[in-house]
Formats: structure tokens, sequence, C-alpha cells
């Protein structure tokens, strides 16, 4: 349980690292530029920075490599270190007949291979999940420790967002039968939310902006929203016009109006995956454009106005991170709304 | 582009993860945080409801205290009312009863006069009528000379008589 004042400590903490963040990426690119006389290429750095990677540079020079592991039909299941693509002058080559391309992994024969490692944006999702059950188990502790009582410390923090996704996202939105959705809802919120932040830390992954972490989410609303639909729904789907006309106008009508219904069930999840996506991708994009400036002038004083400019997108950025979040939870509660809805 | 292809490896990763995630807090989370919500909620409501409860019954009682305190004021009042006419009416009645006593002892008062008065005035005629007797009486047993003196002895006699 943590105490008011160490949860006061935290947030400053939370906030100078935030503050100094684009410093300390800057300060990064720096060095990188001095050390080897390249020509800067931002996009590379760009790309580099949002897309996956089996290995975690926490920042230049400092490396984790992250455990891979791979099943072919050729080899089997096979678990080791990416550091093993690497040899002494930090150049990628092969290592036991497998090749590493772009943090691609194929054999060396050509064959494809099955990649389940654990990469940055795995990494990522172990932290992310690690924090909330952290967190949240401690205000749950709250709960049950003030039983009846006034909320205390992270839980009183915690608690009006709680009641707000209940009140405001789920009950607004799905009507009286909210209570079962609540788990989800709020797990996503948070998971979401988290993730949004921890990938605002300088050197993290970003692990909420990548399509396939999205794509999961946006596919586990679906699958809820079919599973919890009504009769209505799916009369709203297969019947969409009702009793508006006879049924032999209607089925010339519902030649067009089926796919449409249909390609509807899945425009929904898909927009929910996109918008995640590429809001949180756009957003470290920006900043990390704003910051590569500073290399491509090789200007300092456009340095310190990028900096102080990718700060305040740090700053709308910490905004994004709990929208896109509590947009994302309000979809998913209208879709399910749509689905548990009673004929009226 | 790598950038939207989706990863199979990171989606199976984050399907477990997040489901594990789910689940842990579904059942050890936010199971009991929104059941200590609700309860919480319900136990403000119930509270509110009481108070709202009892301050109405406060109002009752001092609605019922108010309204049997006029209805005392008003029974007193009545008693009061009565008292005073009862008092009031003694008071006449003994008025009435005096007035009558009185004026019955006067009326026997007179009527004892007035017996008196008929009892004295026949004494006197008796008296006169006796003193007429006696005087005639006198005027002859002193065989009177003359007329002068028997005119003289008979105002003497009648001045006696005035005197009675």
């Amino acid at each position: 349980m943590l105490k008011r004042s160490n949860f006061l400590t935290i947030n400053k903490f939370l906030a100078i690292i935030l503050l100094v963040m684009p410093g300390l990426v800057w300060a990064g690119g720096g060095s990188g530029k001095d050390g080897e006389d390249e020509q800067f290429d931002p996009s590379e750095l760009i790309n580099h920075h949002i897309s996956d990677s089996h290995v975690w540079e926490i920042t230049h020079g400092i490396v984790v490599h992250l455990p891979v592991i791979v099943y072919s039909e050729e080899k089997g299941l096979d678990i080791f270190s990416s550091a093993n693509f690497f040899g002494e002058h930090e150049e990628v080559k092969p290592y036991n007949g497998y090749v590493m391309d772009h943090d691609h992994i194929t054999l060396e024969s050509g064959g494809h291979v099955f990649d389940i490692s654990i990469t940055k944006n795995v990494l990522f999702l172990f932290i992310d999940a690690l924090i909330l059950i952290l967190v949240f188990s401690a205000v749950a502790r709250g709960y049950k420790k003030n039983a009846g009582k006034a909320p205390k410390g992270i839980q009183s923090f915690f608690e009006p967002i709680i009641v707000f996704v209940r009140d405001d996202i789920a009950r607004d939105n799905i009507g009286h039968k909210y209570e079962r959705f609540m788990p989800f809802l709020l797990t996503v919120f948070f998971f979401i939310w988290f993730g949004n932040l921890l990938g605002l830390l300088p050197g993290a992954a970003n692990m909420t902006g990548n399509i396939s972490v999205t794509l999961t989410l946006a596919v586990i609303t679906l699958i809820i929203t079919l599973f919890s639909g009504r009769k209505t729904y799916w009369l709203h789907i297969v019947d969409p016009l009702g009793k508006s006309m006879p049924w032999a106008g209607k089925l010339l009508l519902y030649i067009i109006l089926w796919p449409v219904e249909i390609i509807g069930i899945f425009t929904k999840p898909f927009s929910l995956m996109i918008r995640l996506f590429a809001n949180i991708t756009a957003g470290h994009i920006l900043i990390l454009s704003i910051i590569s400036l500073a290399f491509i002038f090789e200007s300092l004083t456009i340095g310190v106005v990028g900096a102080l400019f990718a700060t305040v997108m740090n700053m709308l950025e910490l905004f994004v991170a709990v929208l896109q979040a509590y947009v994302f939870t309000l979809l998913s509660a209208l879709y399910f709304g749509q689905a548990v809805q009673e004929h009226h | 582009m790598a950038l939207v292809t989706p990863d199979i490896g990171l989606i199976i990763w984050q399907l477990i993860v997040f489901l594990i995630v789910l689940f842990i807090l579904r059942a050890f989370v936010w199971r009991p945080i929104l059941s200590a919500l609700k309860t919480r909620e319900f136990q403000i409501e119930d509270s509110l409801r009481a108070a709202e409860h009892a301050q109405e019954e406060m109002k009752q009682i001092k609605a019922d205290n108010e309204y049997l305190l006029q209805e005392a004021r008003i029974e007193r009042d009545a008693i009061l009312k009565e008292a005073r006419d009862e008092a009031s009416h003694i008071i006449e009645r003994a008025k009435a009863e005096t007035s009558d006593i009185t004026s019955k002892m006067i009326q026997d008062a007179r009527e004892a006069i007035e017996v008196e008065k008929k009892a004295a005035l026949s004494e006197v005629k008796a008296l006169v009528a006796s003193l007429s007797l006696e005087i005639a009486e006198k005027v002859l047993r002193e065989k009177l000379s003359d007329d002068k003196s028997q005119k003289a002895l008979v105002e003497k006699f009648i001045k006696d008589v005035k005197v009675n």
C-alpha cells in the first residue's frame, strides 16, 4: 500500500522524467552522431523507435538482448538470446541457421519461422501487466482495509476513475446490463492508459502504438460484442428495414444491405484498431521528428527550441494517452450497448 | 509496410498477457472493488434516506406537539370560559336569590309593621274611648259649677289626650 507522500513523490519523479525525456533523447542521438560519422537519417531513427525489436536499446550503448523463441518445421522449437545475432562490432550475423534482417528472423535456407520471441513490445506488455496488477491489487487492498469508510491514498486516486468508467462509460452506453462488461472495460481502459504512459518514457517501446496489440484488443471487443449479441442486434443486421416494407421489396434492397451490414460488424473494431495505433504512433513520430530537426540542421538553437516544443508535445501526449484509452473504452461500451439492447 | 503488418508472435503474447491480466484483475480486483463501491453507495444512500426519514419524523413530532399544545390551549380556554360562566352564573343566581329574600323580608317587615300599626291604632282607639269615658266621668263627678271651669277642664283633658 502506497502512502500519500510516497505517491506524490512518484508523481514528481514521473513528472521530472517526462520533462527531461526530450533532452535524454537528444543527448542519446547526439552522442550517436559524434561517435559514428554517418549521415543522420531521421526516418530510420523514427522507424527504429516505433517498430518492434529483438533488442531493447534503453539509450545509445545500453542494450538489453531479449530472448528469441522461434519454431520452424525444419528445426523445431529454439530458444536463445538475440545477442547471438550480433558480432563483436555490433554487426548483424547469422546464428545457428537463422538470419535476422531488420528484426525479422528467417531460416538461412529461406524457410519460414514462427517467431514468438520476447520482443521489446512483449517485454513492455509484461511490464504493463505487472504495473496493472501491482497498482490495482494495492487499490483493492485499500477497499478491504477501509471497508465502509472513505477511500485513502492510491485508492482515492483511482476510485473516481473507476467510478467514471462505470457511470459515464459503461452505464450510460450499455444500460442496466453494464455490470458483466465492467471487468473488460476497466482492464482495457487502464491497460491502454498505462501502456500509453509507458510508451512516453524514454527508451520505452511503442507498445500501444503497435498494430498487433491494438488488433488483439479490437478483436476481443468484437468477440465480446458478437457473443453478447441479443435478438435485436442480430435482427438489426439480418432485417434492418423491419416492417417498413413488404418482403419482396426488402429482398431486393437486402442484396445491397446485407453486405453493408456484415462489413459494418467488422469496420467498428477495425476503426478501434486503427484509431489507437495511429494516434499513439503519430505522437511518437511527431516528438521524434521535432527532436530530429536539431540533427538535420545541426543547430543548437533549433535543438533548444525543438526540445522545448517536444516537451510541450509530451504534455499533449500525456493527455492523448488518457484520451485514447477513454475513446477505446467508450466505443467498446457503445458496441456492447448495441449488442445487448432490447427491442424498443 | 512493416508498420501496419500484424505480427503473429506479438498477437499471441498480447492475447495471453491481456487475458491473464483480465482474469486476475476480474477475480481479485474489479469484483471486490465494484462490490465495495456498490455497498458503500447503498450505505450512503441508506444513511441519507434514514436521515431524511428522521427529519421527517422530527417534523411530524413537532407538528404533533404543536397540535397537542394547540389542543391543550383550546381546552384550557374552554375550561376557563366554562368556569367564568359558572362563576357569573352562580353570582347571578346568588344575586337573584338575595334580592328575592330581601324583598320577601321587606314584605314581611312591612306586613308586620302594618299589623303592629293596626294593633296600635286599635289600642289607641280603645284608650281614647276609655279616656273619654274617664273624662266624662270626672266631669260628671266634680259637678261642675260654672261653664267656665267646665270648659277649662275639658280643654285640659284634651291637651292631655293630644300629648298622648
